[in-house]
């Protein structure tokens, strides 16, 4: 089976969901944080998409609400607040600029490949789309990840938490068509929490250490012990 | 569902008590109430098997935890009551941190019991989440740099392992559509359970791998265990005794839940063990390394923590191993490290606020100072090292009886895990009980009821089990192995 014969809709849906993967590089490669925040909404909005699609597609009428629900937290919400926040800490002119960049698209990359060798066992079950939309969900969980562990601000890493969300949410919307309703409140709810207690953290920590540069923050190491 | 939602409320009321005093009670008494609930409940299940509520599911393996979850609740917040006073004058904290402190104590609690009583996977993943969060602030509760840097640790890689951790679930609903019709039973683990077989074996071993790591992360399995000293060390201590003896409990209670799903699955392929392979190669590696990492530790409550590492990593090991002996064992172990564990941390807190320090070249002669806390650290240390005729004893040589049967090799790594283990608490144990005191070092305010009945309780069990106690695990046992202990 090739991709060309699937229905018109599920073609639809891998393409925005490749392009969510795609704005995963972008986010992972913007230096200035305020047009970070910029690229997540544009996530968090295609995101929502996906989801309105696949509701529009199903009979299953509560995806409209989860498509609503996206829209608002992951375009919206959370890029406003985040947004505030950077202002308020007067980072809207912090730029980071990885120290290899070219390396990092490269291990991306390799993180998206592995991502396709992952779900390989699916194959046997000729889920071709199941499998390329799992695929592409688990490459954005991973890029996500990979940005947390790469970059040291720690606004930085907050997106890629958040961008990590929007792979699983993709995932669950698209593979199995929505989680049951009270588990997805609860996970908006939680994320909604956690993004309000990174945002008290921010102070913490620039109180703390006077930046938001978390390499900085290395008292608690077992090396620290010894001395 | 009492049990559930009273530390929703007290969540919810105590942080409006006007005086910092009466939230000390208060809390005790919501404290109690749960407990109370909580045994209700257990009565109950005695006499029928399995209670459903909608989301809610009671069988024999949670209504242990559960009760043992209230338990230590309750011990906590009558410990907690005099120590965050302390802390309080001391000027660490100021009224607003007392009502944070008692505001998510309560509300950690919730996520814990509901994360234990319910029948969803979500919901569970949900309310495991929920406890990080309940649970960060805490942490960072003192607002020292240090304090903040284990907080915002705890926060990022917790937060990691449980998105993970969530990816697995969805992979699992994914693997429950293709055997379940309505989508809505889909993440019901008791409808999953009856279906396991039926469960497409490829994506659940895969669904498992993130769902170990996961959850792994917050049971504190070696590699992922990196938040865990840095959380305990930092917090406030009657948190640090909540989090070993509860949280860890509760994510390996939820890592189990998970490995019987997988196991039905993958039963009838060719490598059906794998789910119990993983746990034993993760929770060996736990061990050993904790094992070793006790030893250069310069903070006695990280000291602590390590060692909650190693038994985490043994009771992982044994569920892995399965069979009804190991995980009989693993449940007894799980009971008494639990008691064991939070009395040490008490007892911990007040000998860092004798001493006024935290690290372990400082702590000394408590046994002059004030005997209650010396002992209590003495026989503490006595019992979580194994030594007969406590409970830990009892249930890691049923541990070893059991790794003899399935894997004899198993069991001489074993025994120089333990044996590496036990050398690293005593090495620093003397000379903080005994020593010379140093001059002006005062006694403080302690209530050591709680760590005395943990020990206690800890002691009778070591000696007797009680056949209550007994025919509760097995009850449990044979809900995971299907097969009888006694």
């Amino acid at each position: 089976m090739i991709l060309e014969q699937l229905p018109l809709l599920q073609q639809l849906t891998l393409v925005l969901a490749a392009i969510v993967l795609f704005v995963s590089f972008v986010l992972l490669e913007q230096a200035r944080l305020v047009a970070a925040i910029h690229v997540f909404a544009w996530q968090g909005a295609l995101t929502a998409t996906v989801t309105a699609i696949v509701a529009a597609n199903s009979d299953l009428k509560h995806l409209f609400f989860s498509a609503a629900l996206t829209l608002i937290m992951k375009a919206l919400l959370i890029p406003w607040m985040l947004h505030r926040l950077v202002y308020r800490l007067e980072l809207d002119r912090h730029r980071e600029s990885l120290r290899h960049p070219a390396l990092a698209v490269m291990a991306a990359l390799a993180l998206v490949i592995f991502s396709y060798w992952a779900v390989a066992p699916l194959v046997k079950q000729e889920l071709l789309f199941t499998r390329n939309i799992v695929a592409v969900s688990l490459a954005v969980v991973l890029i996500g990840l990979w940005m947390m562990v790469i970059r040291a601000q720690a606004v930085a890493q907050v997106l890629g938490f958040m961008s990590m969300e929007n792979g699983l949410f993709l995932a669950a919307v698209t593979a199995t068509g929505g989680m049951p309703l009270v588990v997805e409140l609860g996970v908006a709810f939680d994320v909604l929490v956690a993004m309000i207690l990174f945002g008290v953290f921010f102070f913490q920590i620039r109180e703390s250490i006077d930046t938001l540069d978390v390499d900085r923050m290395n008292r608690l190491t077992e090396k620290a012990d010894e001395s | 569902m009492l049990t559930v939602f009273s530390p929703l409320l007290g969540a919810l009321l105590l942080p409006l008590i006007p005086r910092l005093r009466w939230a000390g009670w208060a809390n005790i008494a919501v404290s109690s109430v749960t407990l109370g609930a909580a045994l209700v409940l257990a009565s109950d299940i005695a006499d029928q098997d399995v209670i459903r509520t909608g989301l809610f599911r009671i069988d024999s393996l949670n209504i242990y935890l559960l009760v043992l979850t209230a338990f230590v609740g309750v011990t906590t917040s009558i410990f907690s009551r005099p120590y965050m006073i302390h802390v309080c004058d001391s000027g660490r904290i100021g009224q607003q941190g007392m009502r944070l402190y008692h505001a998510m104590f309560q509300a950690f609690m919730f996520t814990m019991l509901l994360a234990l009583s319910t029948d969803n996977l979500g919901v569970l993943w949900v309310a495991v989440e929920g406890a990080t969060l309940a649970t960060v602030l805490l942490v960072s509760l003192y607002r020292t740099p240090e304090a903040i840097e284990a907080a915002w640790k705890y926060f990022i890689l917790c937060g990691v392992g449980i998105a993970l951790a969530l990816f697995g679930t969805v992979l699992l609903y994914f693997a429950a559509q293709r055997a379940i019709a309505d989508p809505a039973m889909g993440l019901s683990w008791s409808a999953l359970y009856h279906v396991a077989p039926q469960l497409q074996s490829s994506i659940m071993s895969l669904a498992f791998v993130f769902l170990l790591v996961g959850y792994g992360t917050k049971v504190g399995l070696v590699p992922m265990h990196q938040w865990l000293p840095d959380a305990h060390s930092e917090g406030p201590t009657p948190m640090s005794a909540v989090l070993s003896g509860l949280l860890l409990n509760v994510a390996l209670y939820t890592v189990v839940r998970l490995k019987m799903l997988v196991d039905g699955s993958l039963s009838t392929t060719d490598t059906p063990h794998l789910a119990g392979h993983l746990l034993m190669g993760f929770g060996l590696l736990s061990f050993l390394v904790a094992g070793l990492f006790l030893h250069h530790q310069r903070d006695i409550k990280r000291m602590f923590s390590y060692s909650s590492i190693e038994h985490m990593g043994l009771m992982t090991f044994a569920f892995g191993l399965g069979g009804p002996l190991a995980t009989f064992g693993a449940l007894l172990h799980m009971f008494v490290h639990s008691l064991t564990k939070s009395a040490i941390f008490v007892t911990v807190g007040h000998a860092s606020h004798i001493a006024g320090t935290q690290s372990i070249d400082n702590i000394r002669g408590l046994i002059r100072t004030q005997p209650a806390v010396g002992w209590g650290l003495l026989l503490g240390v006595a019992a979580i090292a194994g030594f007969p005729p406590f409970g830990v004893f009892t249930s890691e040589f049923l541990l070893l009886s059991a790794t003899m049967e399935a894997q004899p090799w198993f069991t001489v790594i074993l025994l120089i895990g333990l044996a590496i283990a036990f050398a690293g608490l005593f090495r620093h144990l003397h000379r903080m009980v005994y020593g010379q005191a140093p001059e002006g070092q005062q006694p403080v305010p302690a209530n050591m009821l709680p760590v005395f009945v943990h020990l206690g309780l800890v002691l009778w069990v070591g000696l007797t089990i009680p056949d209550l106690l007994s025919h509760w695990l097995d009850r449990a046992t044979e809900l995971i192995t299907g097969g009888h202990m006694l």
